[in-house]
C-alpha cells in the first residue's frame, strides 16, 4: 500500500517561556508588572502540549511526519524551545522579539501563528495544532480560540483525552467541561488547547538534551512574517492582593460571640 | 519518633541565658538531672529523659541578636528555628551552612549540639567550621559567654568545638555565632542511572574534577532504595528505558553564582559523559525547571519516607569508606538471608543511599515487623562490620540513648577514657543529660 502524502500529519506545538510556577511572584516597584528576575522554564500546559505531540508520534509511527515547535519571545526563549526539542519536537521556530520589548498579546501571538502555519504550506502545511490552554503569567486564555478563529479551523479547548484516526483525519477529543466531560469528534485541521490531566509529561533524558542542541531552530522576525506585535491593551496597574491579617485567640465563647458581633455577624 | 517515652513532669522554658544559669544553678545545688531539648527532632533519642530528669526547652528563647549582611556573621538565640533563620537572612542573599528534612521544627542550638550534618555538608563543610562561638551555660550555671564572631583567633584551647556534637551532655547552648555563606544565584540537578556500582566512585572523580567549586551534592541511591521511592509516590520517576538496567543513582546538585557559567560546566560534563568510549553512566535526567529540580530531588530525600511506608524500618547512619558502600548493603543482605530472614514475612529488603560526598551510607533494612530475631541477627553484626572498616557507627544522628552501647565500636578505649575525663570535669555531678553519649 502506497501512504499518500494526505495521510501524514505535521503537528505544531507553540511553546511560551514563562515565569516558572515555583517562584514566588512579586510586583516591581513602579507597579507596572512583576519581577521578571527571576527563574523561567516552560509554561506548565505548553510542556502537556509537547508531551501530547510526542505521545502521538508514538501511536501513529512514522504517520506523524514533523512534529515542530514555535515561541514567540526575546533571546532567552531558545532555552524553552531546546527543552521542546529534548523532550521530542524534531525542529523548532523562534520568533525573536527585543529583550526589552514588551510581553506580546494573546491576539498578536495568534497573528503570528497564523503567519507561520500559512508559511509552512510548502512544507505540507500543518493539521493539528496543540497549545496550553493558558499561560500562567497572564493567564489570558484566549490563544489557541484566536488562531482557530483567525484560520476558521475548529477548536477542542481544555483537552483530557485526545485520539487522532489520521487515516480519516479525524479527532476524538475529551473535553474539561464544569461537572464531568464533553467528546468531541473533530476534523482535522484542528487546534488544541490542553488542560493538567491530560499527560504527565516526561523528563528530557541526556542524550536527548545533548541531540536537541543539533536539531534546526529557524529564526525570525515579526516583520518576516508580516505580523505587529505592538500591544493594543495598556496595563494601568499592577498591585499585590492585600497582605492577609493574622488571626487572634479568643478565651471564651461569650468573648468570640462578642466578637463575630462587632465584625458585623448575625445569627441567621 | 514514639520510640523513647520519658518520665519528666517539668518541662521550663526560659526565656534568657540569665535564666537559663539560675535553673541550671538550682539543679546543680539539688543535684537535679537536667535534657535540654530543642525541636525534639533528633533521631537517637538524645532529647528525651531517662529518668524524671527536668526538661529544658529553648524554645522561648528565639530571637535574632544580630545579623551583618557584609561578613554574612549571624547571631542567633539557640531556640530559632532553622527554617526561621533561613527566612530572616534571605532577603540578605545568604543562606544558612546547613539544611536538612527538619528544618521546620529543629533549632539551631540542637543543630550546634548534635553537629547535624544534612544536605549542604559537601558544599559548606561541618559546623565545627561554620560556628564561630557559642554561649553556653556550664552544668554549674556559669555562663561561659565565647559568643565572638571572628574568622580567626588562635588564643589558646578552642573550648566551644567541645561543644559542638555533645549532644547536651556537656552544657546548655543558649546562643550561636554562625557564618552564613551567600545564597547561589543558581542551581541545577541531575541524575544519572549507573549500569554498576563500580561507576560511582570513577563518576564521583569526575564530577567533581569538572564541576570544581559549582558541584553542591553528589547523592547515590540504589537501586531497591530509587523502585521504593517511586513505588510510593516520591518526585516523579524517570522513564521505564532510562532505568533499564541502571543497579544504582546518582543525584548531583550545581550552586553557583551565574547561570550561564554553571550551565556550560555541566554541559561540558555530560558531552564527556556521555560521549566516553567506555562510559560511567547509562544515561540520566537534567532538571528543565525548579519543578523538576524538586521531582529530582524528591526521589532521593523522599527515600526515608518510602522506606517507612513499605515496612518497619531499622535504620543505620554509618560513615564507611566510599568503595564499600555497595559491599555493606550486599554483606548485609547476604548475612540476613544465611540467617534465613529475607522472606516476605520478615526482612523485605536491604537498601542503601546516601552522601558518598562525605562518606555517609544510610543503611537500611526494611522488615515486616520489627522482631528481636531481626535485631538480634543486625546487631552488632553491622557495628562490627562497620570497625572493621574503620567507620563510623553514627555519621551525623549521633550517639544519644540509642547507641550508648556501640560507641566503642567507632572510638578506641583511650578516645573513651578521656571523653569520660572530659565529662567528668565538665559536670561532676552527671547532671547534664545523663545516660546519653556516654553509658
Ligand atoms: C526528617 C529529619 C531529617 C533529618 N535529617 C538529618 C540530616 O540530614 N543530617 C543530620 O545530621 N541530622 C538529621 N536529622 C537529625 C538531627 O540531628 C536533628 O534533626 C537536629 O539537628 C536536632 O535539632 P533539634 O533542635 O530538634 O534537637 P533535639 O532533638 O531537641 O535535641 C537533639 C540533642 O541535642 C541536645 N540539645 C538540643 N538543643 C540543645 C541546646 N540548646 N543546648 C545543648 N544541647 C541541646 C538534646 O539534649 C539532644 O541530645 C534529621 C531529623 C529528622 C526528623
Amino acid at each position: 500500500m502506497h501512504p499518500s502524502a494526505a495521510r501524514l500529519l505535521n503537528i505544531l506545538i507553540p511553546v511560551k517561556r514563562a515565569v516558572d510556577y515555583a517562584v514566588k511572584i512579586r510586583v516591581n516597584p513602579q507597579q507596572t508588572g512583576v519581577d521578571l528576575n527571576v527563574k523561567h522554564s516552560m509554561n506548565p500546559f505548553d510542556e502537556i502540549a509537547v508531551e501530547e505531540a510526542i505521545r502521538i508520534r508514538e501511536r501513529l509511527k512514522e504517520t506523524v511526519k514533523s512534529i515542530k515547535a514555535v515561541t514567540i519571545g526575546p533571546p532567552k526563549s531558545i532555552d524553552t524551545l531546546r527543552t521542546a526539542l529534548a523532550m521530542g519536537a524534531d525542529s523548532a521556530i523562534h520568533v525573536e522579539i527585543p529583550e526589552s520589548a514588551p510581553s506580546p498579546e494573546p491576539l498578536g501571538v495568534a497573528k503570528t501563528l497564523r503567519a507561520i502555519i500559512e508559511r509552512q504550506k510548502e512544507a505540507g502545511g500543518v493539521d493539528l495544532v496543540i497549545l496550553g490552554k493558558q499561560a500562567i503569567d497572564d493567564d489570558s486564555g484566549q490563544t489557541g480560540q484566536m488562531l482557530a478563529g483567525l484560520l476558521g479551523w475548529g477548536q477542542a479547548t481544555y483537552a483530557s483525552k485526545v485520539d487522532i484516526d489520521a487515516e480519516g483525519k479525524i479527532a476524538t477529543v475529551l473535553r474539561e467541561i464544569d461537572g464531568g466531560s464533553e467528546e468531541l469528534k473533530c476534523r482535522l485541521p484542528l487546534v488544541i488547547t490542553t488542560d493538567l490531566r491530560l499527560n504527565e509529561p516526561r523528563y528530557a533524558s541526556l542524550p536527548n538534551i545533548m541531540k536537541a542542541k543539533k536539531k534546526p531552530v529557524e529564526k525570525l522576525k515579526a516583520e518576516d512574517l508580516g505580523v505587529d506585535l505592538t500591544p493594543i491593551l495598556e496595563t494601568v496597574k499592577v498591585a499585590e492582593p492585600p497582605k492577609r491579617i493574622g488571626g487572634g485567640k479568643v478565651e471564651s465563647v461569650d468573648e468570640l460571640v462578642t466578637k463575630l458581633k462587632e465584625a458585623g455577624f448575625t445569627a441567621v | 519518633m514514639g520510640k523513647y517515652h520519658g518520665n519528666a513532669t517539668t518541662v521550663l522554658k526560659p526565656k534568657t541565658t540569665q535564666e537559663v544559669s539560675d535553673i541550671v544553678k538550682w539543679c546543680h545545688e539539688k543535684r537535679i538531672g537536667i535534657v535540654p531539648q530543642g525541636g525534639n527532632t533528633g533521631l537517637v533519642g538524645g532529647s528525651v529523659p531517662v529518668q524524671d530528669e527536668v526538661i529544658i526547652s529553648l524554645a522561648n528563647m528565639s530571637q535574632v541578636r544580630s545579623f551583618d549582611p557584609i561578613s554574612g556573621i549571624l547571631i542567633a538565640d539557640a531556640g530559632c528555628i532553622l527554617q526561621s533563620l533561613t527566612d530572616y537572612i534571605a532577603p540578605h542573599h545568604h543562606v544558612m551552612p546547613i539544611d536538612l528534612g527538619a528544618k521546620g521544627s529543629c533549632q539551631i542550638g540542637g543543630n550546634v549540639a548534635t553537629n547535624a550534618g544534612g544536605l549542604r555538608l559537601l558544599r559548606y563543610g561541618s559546623l565545627h567550621g561554620s560556628v564561630l562561638g557559642l554561649e553556653v551555660v556550664l552544668p554549674d550555671g556559669t555562663i561561659l559567654d565565647q559568643l565572638t564572631s571572628l574568622r580567626k583567633d588562635n588564643t589558646g584551647y578552642d573550648l566551644k568545638q567541645l561543644f559542638i556534637g555533645a549532644e547536651g551532655t556537656l552544657g546548655i547552648i543558649t546562643g550561636v555565632s554562625i557564618l552564613t555563606p551567600p545564597s547561589p544565584q543558581a542551581s541545577n540537578n541531575v541524575i544519572f542511572a549507573l549500569p554498576h556500582f563500580d561507576n560511582v566512585l570513577p563518576l564521583y572523580q569526575s564530577v567533581k574534577r569538572q564541576l570544581s567549586e559549582i558541584l553542591s551534592a553528589f547523592e547515590f541511591i540504589d537501586r531497591t532504595a530509587y523502585d521504593l521511592a517511586v513505588k510510593h509516590g516520591q518526585g516523579r520517576a524517570l522513564s521505564d528505558e532510562d532505568v533499564e538496567g541502571a543497579q544504582c543513582f546518582v543525584l548531583v546538585e550545581t550552586s553557583g553564582g551565574r547561570r550561564e557559567h554553571d550551565e556550560e560546566k555541566l554541559t561540558t560534563l555530560l558531552e564527556t559523559l556521555l560521549e566516553a568510549d567506555k562510559p560511567l553512566i547509562n544515561t540520566g535526567v537534567l532538571a528543565q525547571s525548579p519543578a523538576q529540580f524538586s521531582s529530582l530531588w524528591a526521589l532521593r530525600e523522599g527515600v526515608t519516607e518510602a522506606v517507612s511506608k513499605e515496612g518497619k524500618a531499622y535504620k543505620y547512619d554509618i560513615s564507611v569508606p566510599l568503595s564499600t558502600f555497595k559491599e555493606c548493603v550486599d554483606v548485609t543482605r547476604e548475612h540476613l538471608r544465611s540467617k534465613g530472614l529475607m522472606r516476605e514475612d520478615a526482612v523485605k529488603h536491604v537498601v542503601g543511599y546516601g552522601h558518598v560526598g562525605d562518606g555517609n551510607l544510610h543503611l537500611n533494612v526494611v522488615a515486616d515487623t520489627y522482631s528481636s530475631e531481626i535485631q538480634d541477627a543486625l546487631e552488632p553484626f553491622i557495628y562490627e562490620l562497620v570497625a572493621s572498616h574503620r567507620g563510623s557507627v553514627s555519621a551525623e544522628h549521633g550517639i544519644g540513648a540509642m547507641k550508648t552501647h556501640a560507641l566503642h565500636y567507632s572510638k578506641s578505649a583511650v578516645s573513651i577514657t578521656w571523653m569520660k575525663k572530659i565529662k567528668e570535669l565538665f559536670d561532676p555531678r552527671g547532671i547534664m543529660n545523663p545516660g546519653k553519649v556516654l553509658e
